[in-house]
């Protein structure tokens, strides 16, 4: 009785993991499945097939192809406007501070068919007809905030006093921030820009709104092939990512532990 | 919060190079205000127009509109509100006993576990939501899992129960609220764990002792001490939970059926399919003002400012 008392937020803790992973294990599991028609709910057989062939299914893979150009394009500019956004907040004094945290919060805070509705009725109004171009403007409007925030958090928590020490060694302002300030800022700004690309790559309901016929992003792929049963490709797909960011994830924790016992010998 | 902040910033000898602010601020803002600000507007003008797509639309303040949306679709937006709300309560009861393990029970593992949270992530949103068909559809994962356990009748027994409350049809997971609600909440968890996580890692555990040496039960040390101490991470996650899980609907069409329609969706086919542009518009100005309405009421009443 003590002993599951003592561990108790164990267990939960790691049930609620498993919740968590559940999904993205019967991903890669069923994407060795081979079913029998379309749908790919049951068990049939084990299979290399959709892995050997990951674009045998019509479409899908001008639709990675789609995602991950814009997913690339938008999470780089949203990148560098975020990036001049949170030096501008966390280092720099000026009018209209509250106004503009007020307008870098509110998207966060807005349901995506709202952000997504809204724009559509600009672009309705203006007579923009919608594409790869008005979904790259979208995507770019809601991942900015996302990467000033992560950004910001990692200025506001470096030591000023680095920046002065700079400057007392004779470092112009330029030369402080090219050799201090900004190598110390650049891992929040990479997590901003992998936040900005995961976003962007993933979302369905903004491109949704601002999208055509013939700029098929891969969620509406898979939203579109969700009608009529998923092809095993797309748990391919999925698999690929999950595995990539897992091993991109530990890849750079490897790194940083063998530098950081680098440092210490 | 770092000095720099609670002094507001910047040091002094900044000011006088007044523009460089506003030259950082101007591309990012800029983009803000014509494709964020700009829409809303445009949406709130869009929902007081008449006309159709054929032959245009002329602002005519025409508030009808926002009568005929509400009195056809307030079921939906009540249902996204309650699934959206249930969603915030079962991740936050599912996230904070994982936001504290891992912050102070999981040892050296505290890393793997947090890219873990993170990780589904990487696969995407609509697969994932897809995988809890092949969960919980008829013949699939989780029944033969019950049926490999002796324990179908279990499985049969929930569904019948659903079935009598008229939430499903008896004999199926798929295609109900619950199937719905456990997607959303299974989606949004992530959202809910990592502030919880920030603000639980923080706290000081000597404090749960100096509680228990002042003769309080845990319960007790848990509910005056640590609970509102914890507060600002539980309102920075339930937020984040709540928002995008109102005018969520991928969980609603994937995993749901007709009785189970979310605003989101009547939303999407009004603009999309049916074309009715201000009706559409009318909806999603509500979402969102309610959305606002009770954020603010919420955020007042747990009584902290501190916003994610």
């Amino acid at each position: 009785m003590t002993w599951i008392r003592r561990h108790l937020v164990i267990v939960i803790g790691l049930l609620v993991m498993a919740y968590i992973l559940l999904p993205n294990l019967v991903v890669l599991a069923y994407s060795f499945n081979k079913p029998n028609g379309r749908l790919n709910i049951t068990w049939q057989q084990f299979s290399l097939d959709a892995w050997l062939h990951p674009c045998n299914s019509p479409g899908i893979c001008t639709s990675v192809g789609l995602s991950l150009k814009i997913g690339i394009i938008a999470s780089l500019t949203a990148t560098v406007l975020g990036t001049l956004v949170a030096f501008a907040l966390g280092r720099h004094r000026f009018r209209g501070r509250a106004g503009t945290n007020l307008l870098i919060f509110m998207p966060m805070a807005t349901p995506e068919v709202v952000m997504g509705s809204s724009l559509l009725t600009l672009f309705i109004a203006l007579g923009v007809g919608t594409g790869q171009t008005t979904i790259l403007i979208a995507h770019i409007m809601f991942c900015l905030s996302f990467v000033v925030v992560t950004v910001k958090a990692r200025i506001a928590s470096l030591d000023p006093r680095l920046e002065e020490a700079a400057a007392d060694l004779y470092a112009n302002p330029l030369q402080a921030f090219r050799r201090v300030t900004f190598p110390l800022v650049a891992p929040g700004i990479a997590a901003g820009a992998m936040l900005a690309f995961s976003l962007s790559f993933d979302d369905y309901i903004i491109t949704n709104f601002n999208a055509s016929p013939s700029s098929v992003t891969f969620p509406m792929y898979i939203w579109g092939a969700a009608q009529r049963g998923v092809p095993v490709q797309v748990n391919v797909i999925g698999s690929i990512m999950f595995l990539g960011a897992v091993a991109f994830v530990a890849f750079g924790q490897v790194l940083a532990s063998r530098r950081e016992r680098a440092g210490t010998a | 919060m770092s000095e720099a902040l609670a002094t507001g910033g910047p040091p002094a000898r900044r000011a006088r190079r007044n523009w460089v602010p506003y030259a950082l601020l101007a591309p990012g803002l800029l983009w803000l205000i014509v494709f964020f600000a700009v829409p809303t507007l445009s949406l709130v003008s869009q929902s007081l127009q008449t006309g159709d797509v054929y032959n245009g639309y002329v602002l005519t303040w025409n508030v009808q509109t926002y009568v005929d949306a509400l009195s056809t679709y307030w079921p939906q937006m009540v249902r996204s509100l309650v699934y959206a709300g249930l969603a915030t309560v079962f991740t936050l009861l599912l996230g904070y006993p994982l936001a504290w393990f891992i912050a102070h029970r999981s040892g050296r593992f505290k890393n793997v576990l947090l890219v873990l949270v993170v990780a589904p992530f990487f696969t995407s949103f609509l697969i994932r939501t897809l995988a809890w068909q092949t969960i919980l559809g008829n013949g699939g994962l989780l029944e033969s899992t019950m049926s490999w356990l002796h324990l179908t009748w279990l499985l049969h027994g929930f569904e019948s129960f659903l079935g009598l409350v008229n939430l499903g049809t008896g004999n199926q997971l798929l295609y109900t609220p619950f199937a719905v609600v456990s997607g959303l909440t299974y989606n949004f968890l992530p959202f809910m764990v990592l502030p919880l996580y920030a603000n639980i890692e923080r706290l000081d555990l000597r404090l749960v002792e100096a509680a228990s040496d002042l003769y309080a039960t845990p319960f007790h040390a848990f509910r005056r001490v640590i609970w509102p101490l914890s507060l600002p991470g539980v309102v920075a996650g339930t937020l984040l939970t709540f928002i995008p899980a109102a005018g969520d609907y991928i969980n609603s069409v994937l995993l749901g059926s007709t009785q189970t329609v979310m605003i989101g969706q009547v939303i999407d086919s009004q603009f999309l399919r049916v074309l009715n542009y201000p009706l559409a518009a009318a909806l999603s100005v509500v979402l969102m003002a309610v959305i606002i309405g009770l954020v603010m009421a919420y955020v007042r009443r747990a009584g902290t400012e501190e916003l994610v």
